[in-house]
């Protein structure tokens, strides 16, 4: 129940974020110095042409209407057509959304499941080799622009040593079509395609180590002094004299309270970790969001461009709520205030 | 050697930190016989909780250093014995109550979990099996010896949603898991207002006398010791200054520094009245 | 551990100069950020003195010096025209400076301002200005300063718009939960009792005491604005050719991997350098003041 009330009002508040979101989208797009129709026409274009084009879109009524013609196209999930593609932005963004998704999600997963470890690790041997090892991990992480890790990796493992693919998702020789989920390694596994998961989690690691570092390090970091933290507390100190072994101390009593941390600190720097997709896409030319972003932007293709903005949004608000749904269920003290 | 409980002959404890040592326990000695009450007061930095500290085995090493003596609980010596040996001790046949019923529980974990949780490795320990069911069961009945009223509802919520004097029955409950003998307490209730506190004092006090426990109450509060103690231990700088019975104690108090603790308490006025036990706090 | 002795520490003030200079000295973290800082700070200012090949900044071809690998003469060696890279790095590291001066220069008062305000008045002042940092929270300044682009043009000045109009959120987040835990402190209290303005109160009184914190926070910010500067250029989105700027030669020597990998990693490690300079500083500030809760 307390739950319930909780996560309605998370809901709520993603809502308001979004609705402010598309104000900010909005106001960018309308910020353009001079006539979009014109812009999207070029010099050659008759005025009558730009007039039928500003008709169409709807630039000769009031702002505010625009506004709610705007919002009433995103409630429909219609972002308007590319001038680039002359595809509905819907179409572009699902077809290489899916790639970009495949890429964070693995990047999620990386990060947590070698930043807690080492973040434990750190804690509990305090000032010892493993602590120093991750603090200097987590200061290089933080500082390496991931385009430069990106580009080092790329020349380690592809040029240097031969063992990892360089660019894109899946050989080019390799027959794969499902678009079930648009993961790879997750229609491959409902296709039964083991080789295709394979070759897909071959080519995501590169990509996925080189987005992962900055955010594995903070988690590292965070999660080692979260933990020391933690480990001072009076209710670790109880459970010590009560007996109970370590083990269990340090891997339920106190990593369960040290989680909340790396799950905030994640949700934070989500919108980094996006932006910074976008520069390693790039490098490795994986076919997501940030490729088509890119070529729009230097055609002036302000429609999708607004459509890429919007679905960055979109997806920080989503994971964000995840998170918080996370964080209620880690810490009961967040949903029981949350919910008030 | 004698036949109390729990002995501790001149106990020495130093601290070293930036490479500096304090001597922060100068041969203590200190005896808790079976079924008595002795209370342990002092000021903070007076080293009573580190005492509390050596005899439960929480010291942390480093930085803290036992440079002398001996703890003897039922005539063997905590301090020699194997590890093991005081592990099976710990928590089962002494037991602590702690002082800060906001702290000292787990947030993210339910009542019943974290208590399940001690008697799981309590019986483990001392070679029991029990099943889960039969836990809870147990843990049940100990909520019901604290007069909890509803063991059911308080074993499914988490530490937030009860109130301070509830947390700290639960932290008295938990020191009951394994029926101590022994039961060391650590100012229970400071953090609560006065009429709680009265009442976890009151409790407390019919808990160890009902079942024949002996009782070391850890505390700076002079009323708190008139009200449930027998006989008293003052520190001072890491030194027991004076040990005597209570009565004796509070009539002729010999030592200077117990003489300004006395009188640096407001007069409490007589009878037995628990309510005015947290009034020097 | 004796948990009794554990006493409430007094605000921290930057009162006493030479203790401060003393705990700063025996911090070797902050000394060697500090001194990389310092460095880099010198090198951009003095690079048309102290580079060997000044005139290399501009479109100077020497086809017969291209992609020459590193040696005496040229240090991190030569570009695809024929230009010193360890000079190019030395004017990059000017435009990298600049950005991180510009963005936080604009951002830091506007972020510290609305952090007062919302934590000081709270109701719907702090419910107004909250929403809207977590607005600017959500989106990605790589995608806003790519954004920003399509509308107006690809170049550095609205790239640091664009970024100084979401990095405010940071500083108003910060400021907010530190004022907002002063608001009912004694000092502040005392204040207002005795009549003091608003504006008094807010920067007399509540600022002074986020100084500490800022300054950690400016530190690390700097590094990080400075790689998002370096993400922008690298997509192509910063200073235009041929001024230099680290994150273009990142991108161009790029297309000469392996063979010519100074042309790209050497740049590279001069982002990295100066970032780890101002990360190494603000987390050795960080120690000294002791404000754990900036990160």
């Amino acid at each position: 129940m307390e739950f319930l009330l909780f996560l309605i009002r998370r809901i709520a508040w993603s809502l308001l974020v979004l609705v402010g979101l598309s104000m900010v989208i909005f106001a960018i797009a309308r910020v353009v110095p001079g006539d979009p129709a014109r812009m999207a026409l070029g010099p050659t274009a008759t005025q009558e042409q730009v007039q039928d084009l500003r008709e169409k879109l709807g630039l000769n009524r009031p702002i505010v209407e625009q506004y709610g013609l705007f919002v009433a196209g995103l409630a429909r999930g219609d972002l308007g057509r590319s001038l680039l593609t002359e595809r509905p932005v819907n179409d572009d963004i699902r077809d290489t959304f899916s790639a970009t998704f495949e890429l964070v999600i693995a990047t999620i997963i990386l990060a947590f499941v070698f930043g807690v470890p080492l973040g434990v690790a750190a804690a509990r041997w305090k000032d010892r080799w493993p602590d120093n090892l991750v603090r200097v991990l987590a200061i290089f992480s933080a500082v390496t622009p991931s385009f430069f890790l990106a580009l080092l990796l790329q020349i380690l493992a592809g040029y240097v040593l031969h063992i990892l693919p360089t660019t894109g998702r899946l050989p080019a020789n390799m027959e794969f079509t499902a678009n079930i989920t648009g993961l790879l390694t997750v229609d491959g596994l409902l296709k039964g395609r083991i080789d295709v998961v394979l070759e897909a989690l071959r080519y995501l690691l590169l990509p996925a180590v080189a987005l992962a570092a900055a955010t594995m390090g903070q988690i590292a970091r965070i999660t080692r002094s979260s933990m020391i933290d933690v480990s001072s507390q009076d209710y670790i100190e109880a459970s010590r004299a009560f007996g109970v072994p370590e083990p269990i101390r340090v891997f339920k009593y106190m990593l369960r309270p040290s989680f909340v941390p790396p799950l905030t600190i994640l949700g934070l720097e989500f919108a980094s970790l996006i932006g910074n997709a976008f520069v390693v896409e790039l490098v490795f030319a994986w076919p997501g969001m940030a490729a088509y972003g890119i070529r729009t932007i230097l055609q002036k293709d302000l429609n999708a461009v607004m459509g890429v903005v919007m679905v960055s949004g979109v997806f920080f608000v989503i994971v964000n709520l995840v998170i918080d749904v996370l964080v209620g269920f880690v810490d009961p003290r967040v949903r029981i205030r949350g919910s008030r | 050697m004698n036949d109390a409980l729990l002995s501790v002959r001149n106990l020495s404890v130093s601290f070293s930190t930036y490479g500096q040592t304090a001597e922060v326990l100068k041969d203590v000695s200190l005896d808790v016989p079976a079924r008595s009450q002795i209370a342990l007061v002092g000021e903070s930095g007076s080293g009573k909780t580190v005492t509390m500290k050596a005899i439960m085995g929480l010291l942390h090493h480093p930085p803290a250093t036992i440079t002398g003596g001996q703890i003897f609980y039922d005539g063997r010596d905590l301090l020699t014995m194997p590890a093991r040996e005081r592990l099976k001790l710990r928590g089962t046949a002494m037991s602590m109550v702690f002082q800060d019923p906001m702290s000292s529980l787990n947030p993210v974990f339910t009542i019943g979990d974290q208590m399940g949780t001690i008697l799981k490795y309590a019986d483990r320990r001392l070679g029991r099996s029990r099943g889960k069911v039969e836990r809870m069961a147990r843990v049940h009945e100990v909520l019901g010896q604290v007069r909890m009223r509803d063991p059911e509802r308080v074993t499914r919520s988490y530490p937030i949603m009860l109130s301070g004097g509830m947390r700290q029955r639960v932290l008295i409950a938990m020191a009951l898991l394994s029926e101590p003998k022994l039961l060391i307490a650590d100012e229970p209730g400071t953090a609560l207002d006065v009429t709680t506190q009265a009442q976890i004092l009151k409790l407390l006090k019919d808990l160890v006398e009902e079942r024949g426990l002996a009782l070391m109450m850890i505390t700076h509060n002079l009323g708190v010791v008139r009200e449930t103690s027998s006989y008293v231990y003052v520190m001072n700088k890491g030194v027991v200054v004076e040990h005597r019975p209570t009565a004796e104690l509070f009539a002729s108090p010999a030592d200077p520094y117990t003489k300004a603790l006395i009188g640096a308490v407001p007069r409490l006025t007589g009878g037995s009245g628990f309510g005015r036990a947290g009034a020097a706090a | 551990m004796a948990s009794e002795t554990v006493s409430a520490a007094p605000p921290r003030r930057l009162s006493n100069a030479y203790q401060n200079w003393y705990r700063f000295s025996r911090n070797p973290t902050a000394v060697i950020g500090a001194a990389i800082v310092i460095l880099s700070i010198l090198a951009a200012i003095l690079a048309p003195w102290i580079t060997p090949h000044p005139d290399h900044v501009g479109a100077v071809v020497n086809f017969r010096a291209r992609h020459l690998s590193p040696s005496a003469e040229y240090w991190f060696g030569t570009d695809n025209v024929g230009r010193d890279i360890f000079t190019r790095v030395i004017f990059g590291l000017r435009i990298s400076l600049l950005l991180a001066l510009v963005v936080l220069g604009t951002a830091i008062p506007i972020g510290v301002t609305l952090g007062l305000l919302a934590g000081y008045f709270g109701g719907w002042v702090e419910i107004v200005i909250m929403r809207l940092t977590d607005v600017a929270l959500a989106i990605p300044p790589l995608v806003m300063a790519l954004a920003v682009a399509a509308v107006l043009s690809p170049d550095l000045i609205n790239s640091m718009l664009a970024i100084a109009a979401l990095w405010w959120t940071w500083h108003t987040r910060l400021i907010y939960s530190i004022t907002r835990q002063l608001r009912t402190q004694e000092f502040v209290e005392a204040a207002e009792t005795l009549g003091a303005s608003k504006f008094h109160i807010l920067f007399r009184e509540i600022l002074p005491n986020c100084v500490s914190a800022l300054a950690v926070k400016t530190s690390l910010d700097c590094g990080f604005v400075i790689l998002v500067g370096a993400s922008l250029s690298f997509l192509g989105l910063g200073i235009q050719p041929p001024t230099p700027d680290l994150g273009t030669m990142v991108a161009s020597g790029s297309a000469f991997l392996p063979d010519y990998w100074w042309e790209s990693v050497l740049p590279g490690c001069a982002i990295l350098f100066v970032a780890l300079g101002f990360n190494l500083l603000g987390d050795g500030l960080r120690d000294l003041f002791d404000v754990q809760e900036v990160r």
